[in-house]
């Protein structure tokens, strides 16, 4: 199996309560463990169940146990569930040499909801994503699984995005047996929508 | 994914905090364990109930903390070893009991308090420090540093335990308790003990129980005793070590989640040859030889820890009384400003006391990017604040408030409780909770408030509490209002679960927490045995609900109840299907020229509806619906239109 490409490898997870970050943090970081490394993953949630912003922080190494927290504009990699909650991050996590993996697929706040907020236009968003990232892979994930005809899937189309993507030490063999402890009941699907997250970014 | 309880000893998992001190407590072979939820440590019973059944243990969701140790410790009195887990709100309340149970001491069977903190109140009213308890009560107490400590920690506090005859306390926060991190498993213990309580009196015992404080002076001193013996063991301890050159230009001392930043910063600045890290598992009472061999590492010493400056003045306190020729090191740390002493700990704030401190430069990335990156997510990351979920029961039943309110006319006062109501201080709750402090507080302020007649107080009074809420801690708040006829309404907003925490079951849902069906505590049976007027309404019947609640604010004789009852929606969608259809009707929306003001989205502000700024005109969001139909009744030109799904 290919080696970490940078230890300690820091991955931020972006989203909004309810979106399934924690689950999706929990799939990889489990994979990485079984392939014998050591993980960190610090969630922030709570409170932020009800509609805020959620974040993810991976830290994945072969020395030693790293912090849950990762540095100011420390992140290698940033996987996005919510464009403008991968903006947030890249904000603050960002750095020149960043890669990010985004699904398009807007998530309006209750303030946006409510016309006290503004959403900003998808190509400024998109622009400035793409803008702040040394490679961006756009991955329609909430699309393609309504396609496939099962939106629940969307995050296993982000976890074979990301394994597709070449930037962590993991592959399809590594991820099966996850997703099968996971879903037991829905492996078909989900195998299907991970191949599908992993054709995406292969183009 | 296996479970936190597999019995596969020698192989590694990805394990949340909590579970590492669940599966520590499995290792234990603890028999009982009881809890109150509350974030972060929720998930060490949440861990511990589903399996108490098959793996032989006894597990309880209890009415509130201070039954929750009180329970724990009758099972080590009776020589069963037990654990129970808080949040540090939970820890305040215990206090009463704890400050005599360590003058007893225990059973035969060893007992554990987790406390989980929650530094920067991320999930919390407070973010008060439970160390102090520590040195308050005299408890021995730890805290683990990563998550395999949080393991090995709550497995050897046990042992530690019944070794001191003394309740042994381990201190967590939310950057342990709620991340996640490799644990190697051990062995399960597979002996049942044997309940029984010995401690008679007759003729091969004549002296009084030892499980009554008196003398307390006394049994202070032997608590003293334990202590002393605690340092001792403590001193020996491989949770406490160094990791440094010989001679060091800084001295870091530090623990827990602090050491975990802090080990990665210094590596991170290339300073491992340079900077010594002291780090501290044991911390009360804290190790005095142990930790003075190693003050000579510098002259200057920074401590870094989360909140209070607990370490930081027990250190100073240590070398106040050294001889008066030992070498005098600068101290940083809080008193010096370089850590905070609010909030939670990040590597950046390490950083920044450390590059200081030492006059080292760091640029954590390139200015030109950093600058673009932050303008750019300030220009167009739009606000997301807190809100009810679409469909929650609390949102109805507060717009019923503030409508109730309004028409009264009196100002009236709310006082409001732990719970997800209690985001009715802000926008999404309309900000109609005026004040919040604790669980029990709602019933026991008004009952203040319904007893200012004499002053002229004439505002009509409604406390708001949630069902769990009410069990915990506001029947005595409620039974001191019947009994000294204090003038409010309790509201309690019952939506058959905990919802805030991770819908635990409570008294009133007729399950415990091992899924056995349970005795249904009836809030309204139990009020009016009281003598009190009890009403019950749904909430999504917003004109009979703001009906009654104006009519019972306008009697004013008595503490009265009114239960507004409905599911919460989060339970309620995973079991059956949304009960209406909701759409705006476009001809009869007339957006800005209504009037209203948007009161559908800008006042209501269910996420359900948005205002679709190019039409003029507010629409429903259909992923988002749960169909509840509230918002029917709100629009006042009837443009939100129901059908039956």
């Amino acid at each position: 199996m290919k080696k970490l490409m940078k230890d300690p490898f820091n991955l931020v997870i972006a989203g909004v309560g309810g979106q399934g970050n924690v689950v999706l943090s929990q799939l990889i970081g489990t994979a990485l463990v079984n392939a014998g490394y050591l993980v960190t993953i610090g969630e922030t949630y709570g409170a932020s169940q009800r509609g805020g912003p959620v974040m993810s922080h991976m830290r994945v190494s072969k020395e030693m146990v790293y912090s849950p927290l990762i540095a100011e504009g420390t992140a290698d990699v940033i996987l996005g569930m919510e464009p403008s909650e991968t903006l947030r991050m890249l904000g603050r996590f960002g750095n020149p040499e960043v890669k990010t993996i985004v699904n398009p697929q807007p998530i309006y706040s209750v303030d946006v909801a409510g016309g006290e907020a503004e959403y900003p236009e998808m190509d400024k968003l998109m622009d400035a994503i793409k803008g702040l990232s040394a490679k961006t892979w756009v991955v329609s994930a909430t699309e393609e699984a309504d396609k496939m005809g099962s939106p629940i899937v969307a995050n296993t189309i982000l976890v074979g995005a990301l394994v597709g993507s070449g930037v962590l030490p993991l592959d399809r063999k590594a991820m099966e047996p996850i997703l099968q402890e996971r879903f037991p009941k829905a492996l078909e699907v989900n195998l299907k929508a991970f191949d599908k997250g992993m054709a995406l970014v292969a183009k | 994914m296996p479970g936190f309880e597999v019995d596969a000893p020698g192989t590694t998992q990805l394990l949340m905090g909590n579970e590492a001190i669940a599966r520590g407590a499995l290792e234990a072979g603890i028999g009982f364990a009881s809890s109150y939820p509350g974030t972060p440590s929720s998930e060490i019973m949440g861990s511990l109930a589903p399996v108490a059944k098959k793996m032989g243990f006894y597990a309880e969701w209890s009415v509130n903390e201070a039954v929750a140790i009180e329970a724990a410790a009758g099972a080590s009195f009776s020589g069963v070893r037990s654990i129970t887990s808080m949040k540090q709100n939970g820890r305040s309340v215990v206090t009463d009991f704890v400050a005599t149970l360590v003058l007893t001491g225990l059973g035969k069977a060893g007992m554990v308090l987790v406390v989980c903190d929650d530094p920067q109140a991320h999930s919390s009213g407070n973010e008060d420090d439970t160390r102090n308890m520590a040195k308050w009560f005299d408890i021995p107490m730890v805290e683990p540093g990563n998550y395999q400590e949080a393991k090995e920690m709550t497995k050897w506090l046990f042992d530690l335990s019944e070794e001191l005859d003394s309740l042994c306390l381990l201190r967590s926060v939310t950057r342990i308790s709620h991340s996640r991190g490799n644990v190697k498993l051990d062995e399960l213990p597979k002996k049942k003990p044997k309940a029984y309580f010995d401690e008679a009196h007759n003729i091969w015992n004549p002296r009084q129980s030892k499980f009554v404080q008196n003398p307390p002076p006394v049994k202070h001193a032997e608590q003293h005793q334990r202590l002393a013996k605690a340092q001792a063991i403590f001193e020996k301890s491989p949770f406490n070590w160094y990791a440094g050159p010989a001679k060091a230009d800084l001295l870091i001392i530090t623990a827990g989640s602090g050491w975990l930043h802090t080990q990665e910063v210094v590596k991170k600045l290339n300073l491992e040859k340079k900077v010594g890290i002291l780090k501290l598992g044991t911390l009360w009472p804290m190790p005095e030889k142990f930790v003075t061999k190693y003050l000579a590492k510098s002259s200057k010493i920074l401590f870094v820890e989360e909140v209070d400056p607990f370490i930081e003045r027990n250190v100073m306190e240590l070398v106040a009384n050294m001889a008066p020729d030992s070498p005098r090191p600068t101290f940083y740390g809080k008193r010096s400003k370089h850590i905070p002493d609010t909030g939670e700990l990040t590597p950046d704030i390490i950083i920044k006391a450390i590059t200081g401190i030492l006059d080292i430069k760091y640029q954590s990335r390139d200015a030109k990017y950093a600058k673009k990156a932050e303008k750019l997510a300030k220009a167009l990351v739009p606000v997301r604040s807190l809100a009810l979920c679409p469909g929650c029961p609390h949102r109805a039943t507060l717009w019923s408030v503030k409508t109730a309110l309004k028409l009264d006319g009196r100002n009236g006062v709310t006082t409001g409780d732990a719970g997800c109501y209690a985001m009715g201080t802000g926008a999404t709750g309309y900000f109609q909770v005026r004040e919040n402090h604790c669980m029990g507080g709602s019933c026991g302020i008004a009952t203040g408030l319904g007893s200012l007649a004499q002053y002229g107080f004439d505002q009509p009074v409604v406390a708001l509490c949630g069902d769990s809420s009410f069990f915990h801690a506001n029947i005595p708040a409620f039974i001191n209002g019947i009994w000294n006829d204090s003038n409010y309404t309790l509201l309690i907003l019952d939506n058959n679960a905990t919802s805030m925490t991770g819908f635990q079951p409570h008294p009133g849902v007729g399950a415990n927490a091992m899924d056995d069906s349970a005795k249904k505590i009836s809030i309204e049976a139990l009020c009016r045995s009281l003598g009190a007027r009890v009403e019950v309404c749904d909430p999504f019947d917003l004109k009979k609900t703001t009906g009654t609640l104006l009519e019972m604010m306008a009697d004013n004789k008595g503490s009265k109840v009114l239960i507004s009852r409905r599911e919460c929606q989060l339970v309620k969608a995973k079991k059956e299907k949304a009960k209406y259809k909701v759409h705006v009707d476009e001809t009869k929306c007339v957006g800005e020229s209504c009037g209203c003001d948007r009161l559908c989205t800008r006042v209501f502000r269910c996420p359900g509806l948005t205002w679709d700024k190019k039409a003029g005109k507010s629409k429903i969001n259909t992923v988002l619906c749960a169909g509840c139909g509230v918002c029917v009744d709100v629009c006042p030109q009837g443009a939100i239109v129901k059908e039956v799904a």
